[in-house]
Parts: C-alpha cells; sequence; structure tokens
C-alpha cells in the first residue's frame, strides 16, 4: 500500500536576474 | 531537519534542507517522528503497541511488525537519498555573504510625497512620510534611472516600482520618466521592467492604457469588504474611498493586458479577513493579496498576540475556500500562499531575501536613496542620493549581511528558505536591529507556508482525480496549441482559454 506520497524533490538543490521569497518563480 | 504537520487532513513532510516535500501516512508520520530518537526495534515496538491507530494491509501476509518495518525502510531509503533528514549545506555561505559584491536591481521611486487619502494604519503617515508634501521632478526621476543604470553591474532586468503617496497625483512625471527609460534601454541594453502601486482614485482609461503598454504589474490598494474599507481608508475630507475605487478596479482588470492584483491590509478590527478575501474574489477579482498590518502595539488596530490563533484559523479556513474554487474549475490566485516547488528561486536568493540596502533602494522625491520604502523619513537611514551615489556604505554593509544565518531566530526555523528572514524594517520598528525578526510575523509566514504546502497536496489530488497528472508544476500557457508567445504569460487573462492549463504556482 502507498504510505508516502512525494510531492518534490531536492526543490533546494545566484544568475542575479531575478526580480509589497518563498513564492518567486526564477532561469530554473 | 525535518517539519511535519498535519492540516485539513493531510500530513505533510517538508525536508526543510533538501526542499523535498511528502505527503505520509500516519504510520508514517509517526516514524518520522521517532526516527532520529529511538532505534529501528524500539519504533517497531512502541507503533505495534498502537496498531490500531494505523492501516494496514490485512491482504499482504504480513505481521504488523513486517509492515511497520517496510515503512520504517521506506523512510530510511529517503533519508539515505537526500529527501529527509538532510544536512544543513548552506550554512557556510554566509561566509561568502561577507564579501558578495552586490549591484543596485530594483528602485522603489516615491514619486509623490503626498497622498489623496487618510489611511490610519499607512507606514507613510499618509503619504508624507512624517515630512513636507513634495511630489518628484523629471529630473530628478531622470538621475534616479540613470543611478540605477550604472550602479547595476551586468544585471540585464531592472525593477522601478512608482510608489509614493500616491504616484498618479504625478502621472504626468510617470510617463515621462517611462519614455525616458524606454529611450535608455536602446542605449544600454537593460530592461526595465516598470510597476505601480496605486490607490484607484486616480486610475482612468488613460492610465489603463498606459499600464497595459508599459507596466508589467499594478497593484490595486483595497482591504475587502465596504466597511471595513472605508473605516480604515477614507479620503481626506472623512468620506468614503470604497465607492469610488471599485467600479475603477473593475473596468481596470477588465481591461487590463498583463498581470494586476487587489491588495489589501488587515487589522485587529477584521481578524475574519477571510471574509474580506471572498469578498474580493466574489466582486471578480482573481489576484489577491490581504496581507497583515504591521504597527506598534500602541495602535488600537494592532495585531496582537492574541490575535495569531484567530488569525491562524483563517487562513485555514481560506485554504480551504480556495480549494474548493479550484476544484471548481475557477482558480483564484492568493499571493500569500503561492509557493513555487519545482522552480522556486536558488539558494542565494533564498538567503538573502529582499534584497533591501543592497540590490533595492527607494528614492524621494528629493532624489535621497533609503535602504527601501519602509524606511524612507528615518534621516538615519539616509544612504546617499541620486546625484552623490552611495554615501553611508556602513549602512549598506550592515544590510549586506542580514541573511538567515546571521539571526538567531531564523537560523534554525523550518521556514527560513521560504521567508528568507523576514522584513529587515519591521525588525528594527520592534527591536531596533536589523539582525532581529517580528515575532507575530514569524508565526503567521510559517503558518502561510504550511497552508501554502497543504494547498499543494490537495491539488495533486484534485488533478489526479480528473484523470491528469498530478503535475504541481507552474503551467502558464500550453503553447503548442496557441498561436501567442510562447513565453506568454498571459495566466487567467489568456485570451484562448481553450489552450490555457492552469495551476497555482
Amino acid at each position: 500500500m502507498e504510505r508516502i506520497k512525494t510531492l518534490t524533490t531536492k526543490t533546494l538543490n545566484g544568475c542575479g536576474e531575478c526580480q509589497k521569497v518563498g513564492n518567486q518563480h526564477c532561469n530554473n | 531537519m525535518v517539519h511535519q504537520f498535519k492540516n485539513n487532513g493531510y500530513n505533510i513532510v517538508l525536508d526543510v534542507c533538501s526542499g523535498s516535500v511528502h505527503v505520509v501516512d500516519d504510520l508514517v508520520y509517526d516514524i518520522i517522528e521517532l526516527y532520529q530518537k529511538k532505534t529501528k526495534e524500539d519504533i517497531i515496538s512502541e507503533l505495534a503497541g498502537k496498531a490500531d491507530m494505523y492501516t494496514f494491509d490485512g491482504s499482504s501476509g504480513q505481521s504488523v511488525e513486517e509492515q511497520i518495518a517496510e515503512a520504517y525502510d521506506a523512510v530510511k531509503s529517503l533519508s539515505d537519498s537526500g529527501q529527509l533528514f538532510t544536512e544543513d549545506e548552506y550554512k557556510n555561505l554566509i561566509i561568502d555573504f561577507k564579501k558578495r559584491q552586490t549591484v543596485v536591481k530594483a528602485l522603489c521611486l516615491n514619486v509623490s510625497h503626498d497622498c489623496n487619502l487618510a489611511c490610519k494604519y499607512c507606514f507613510a503617515g499618509q503619504g508624507e512620510y512624517n515630512g513636507p508634501k513634495e511630489i518628484m521632478s523629471l529630473e530628478v526621476g531622470k538621475r534616479a534611472l540613470d543611478f540605477l543604470i550604472e550602479n547595476s553591474g551586468n544585471r540585464k532586468n531592472l525593477e522601478v516600482d512608482f510608489f509614493g503617496g500616491e504616484p498618479l497625483m504625478n502621472f504626468e512625471v510617470v510617463k515621462q520618466l517611462v519614455e525616458y527609460g524606454r529611450k535608455r534601454e536602446k542605449e544600454t541594453g537593460k530592461n526595465f521592467r516598470f510597476t505601480l502601486t496605486t490607490n484607484g482614485i486616480l486610475l482612468n482609461d488613460e492610465v489603463l492604457e498606459f499600464a497595459n503598454k508599459e507596466l508589467v504589474n499594478v497593484v490595486l490598494s483595497i482591504d475587502g469588504r465596504k466597511t471595513v474599507h472605508d473605516s480604515m481608508r477614507p479620503t481626506r475630507n472623512g468620506k468614503s474611498s470604497f465607492d469610488i475605487i471599485l467600479p475603477k478596479y473593475k473596468k481596470f482588470k477588465e481591461g487590463r493586458k498583463g498581470q494586476y492584483y487587489v491588495r489589501g491590509t488587515f487589522t485587529h478590527f477584521n481578524t475574519d479577513f477571510c471574509k474580506d478575501v471572498l469578498t474580493l474574489i466574489d466582486e471578480g477579482f482573481d489576484e489577491v493579496s490581504m496581507e497583515p498590518v504591521v504597527a506598534p502595539p500602541t495602535e488600537d488596530y494592532a495585531i496582537t498576540e492574541a490575535d495569531v490563533p484567530i488569525i491562524e484559523e483563517q487562513y485555514d479556513l481560506l485554504a480551504k475556500e480556495l480549494l474548493k474554487r479550484y476544484e471548481e474549475g475557477r482558480p483564484v490566485n492568493f499571493f500569500h500562499f503561492m509557493i513555487d516547488l519545482e522552480g522556486g528561486p536558488c539558494v542565494y536568493k533564498r538567503l538573502s531575501g529582499c534584497g533591501s540596502g543592497t540590490e533595492y533602494l527607494a528614492v524621494t522625491p528629493g532624489g535621497d536613496l533609503y535602504p527601501c520604502h519602509q524606511f524612507v523619513g528615518n534621516s538615519d537611514f539616509i544612504i546617499g542620493n541620486v546625484y552623490d551615489g552611495i554615501k553611508r556604505t556602513d549602512i549598506v554593509d550592515e544590510f549586506k549581511l542580514c541573511n538567515v544565518y546571521a539571526k538567531d531566530k531564523c537560523r534554525d526555523c523550518f521556514a527560513r528558505f521560504y521567508c528568507s528572514g523576514g522584513c529587515a524594517a519591521n525588525a528594527y520598528q520592534f527591536h531596533g536591529s536589523l539582525l532581529e525578526a517580528y515575532d507575530i510575523g514569524c508565526k503567521l509566514e510559517q503558518k502561510r507556508i504550511e497552508c501554502a504546502l497543504m494547498m499543494k497536496a490537495a491539488m495533486a489530488d484534485i488533478d489526479a482525480a480528473r484523470g491528469g497528472s498530478a503535475d504541481i508544476s507552474v503551467k502558464m500557457k500550453n503553447a503548442e496549441n496557441c498561436d501567442n508567445s510562447s513565453d506568454c504569460e498571459s495566466g487567467s487573462n489568456c485570451p484562448d482559454p481553450e489552450s490555457y492549463t492552469y495551476s497555482m504556482r
């Protein structure tokens, strides 16, 4: 039985061009 | 470090230092909680003793103990593959922070220190920043854009927000500055991204046309319900501003080509702010932000510690309401629940936060430079001016050191890679130090991140139930079926909804 569902892995793993930060979107 | 929590029927496990996010059942949830404290044998023995709390596969032929051992091994596998209990390899980056060379990337251009509203909670003292009423001249504005270009190094994209006060009280200069910026783009190869933050009183067709042509984003301030809005955002003569701006905002939204959002502030007087968000949604807005006021505790509208659990409940309620709308096919983007699990910012950005004082500066109508718009009016923080450049490098160095590992409260916080250490101005306002953290703000940010992660899990389930893959990545446009540009970001304003696929970032 499925006990673990992984939504994402290794999110964390600068180019300086990113932009009133966790919700920001990156050249990624 | 692992952060685990339960929300809306989901057991969520965040592996803080890898960014991995897992949704697990009750058994795995409890195994993870014990994993670093007890041996495998002890965990199996302890959990088998309360086996009636968990779900087991009766047809597997395995005993309860064997199934717990199997679940334990799955947790160990995640740990071995760097998706659980990951060590923090970023702490050493703090050394680099002290040496890093920064460039100026963005300016908040206070084109007006005057306002046509008298908002009670305004950090800028009704727009005047505790100084005289004044507006920025074209000459100062041009010099500010030149200063930005000169101090931006190799950075191509430069942001300029027209702010105030009320920037549309100086609309002629705004238009001329954008025209000047476009001219300078051709000469320098830079790309200006202009934005506007307005209270809406002076919105008209000309502003809409200008915004569609020149502004990548427009923020429209409105607090939700009419009674709530008018109690905090009256006109200068104490009348309602809600009735003036709402029809203008609706018209603006209908005609807007590009990003916009309505942005409100909630206070101690409307901790039931979920109703205000839903009011704005019901009025037809699908890009919404609603933020807690930050004010000294001496103000009667300030958020108090006693308000925190009430606000946390409201965030839970709002998350469920937004999920309901998502399931019904009418998604709404609530900015505080945005979290990008696939294409978010790099670690460097996550550690350094908003860039105030180094990458982001505010300019007053007279040309003085401040670390950000929140510090304007406090002369201790004037770091230079657009003519002579940055003179107070000591202040800039203080801001340069601002990062999550320089702050005691942030160093071991599960939210550090999403919050980035919070607002320096708030920390200074409440504690007199840039390296502190505004405690109520921390609690609310942590709650918002938990809600955002829960929503990701729930939306993945909704997508799967629809028969699609549980793809949680940003999908702004299905370019294959669209005649428009492949890098289109028209979002919910897509003119070709047949090919439009959407999921909340």
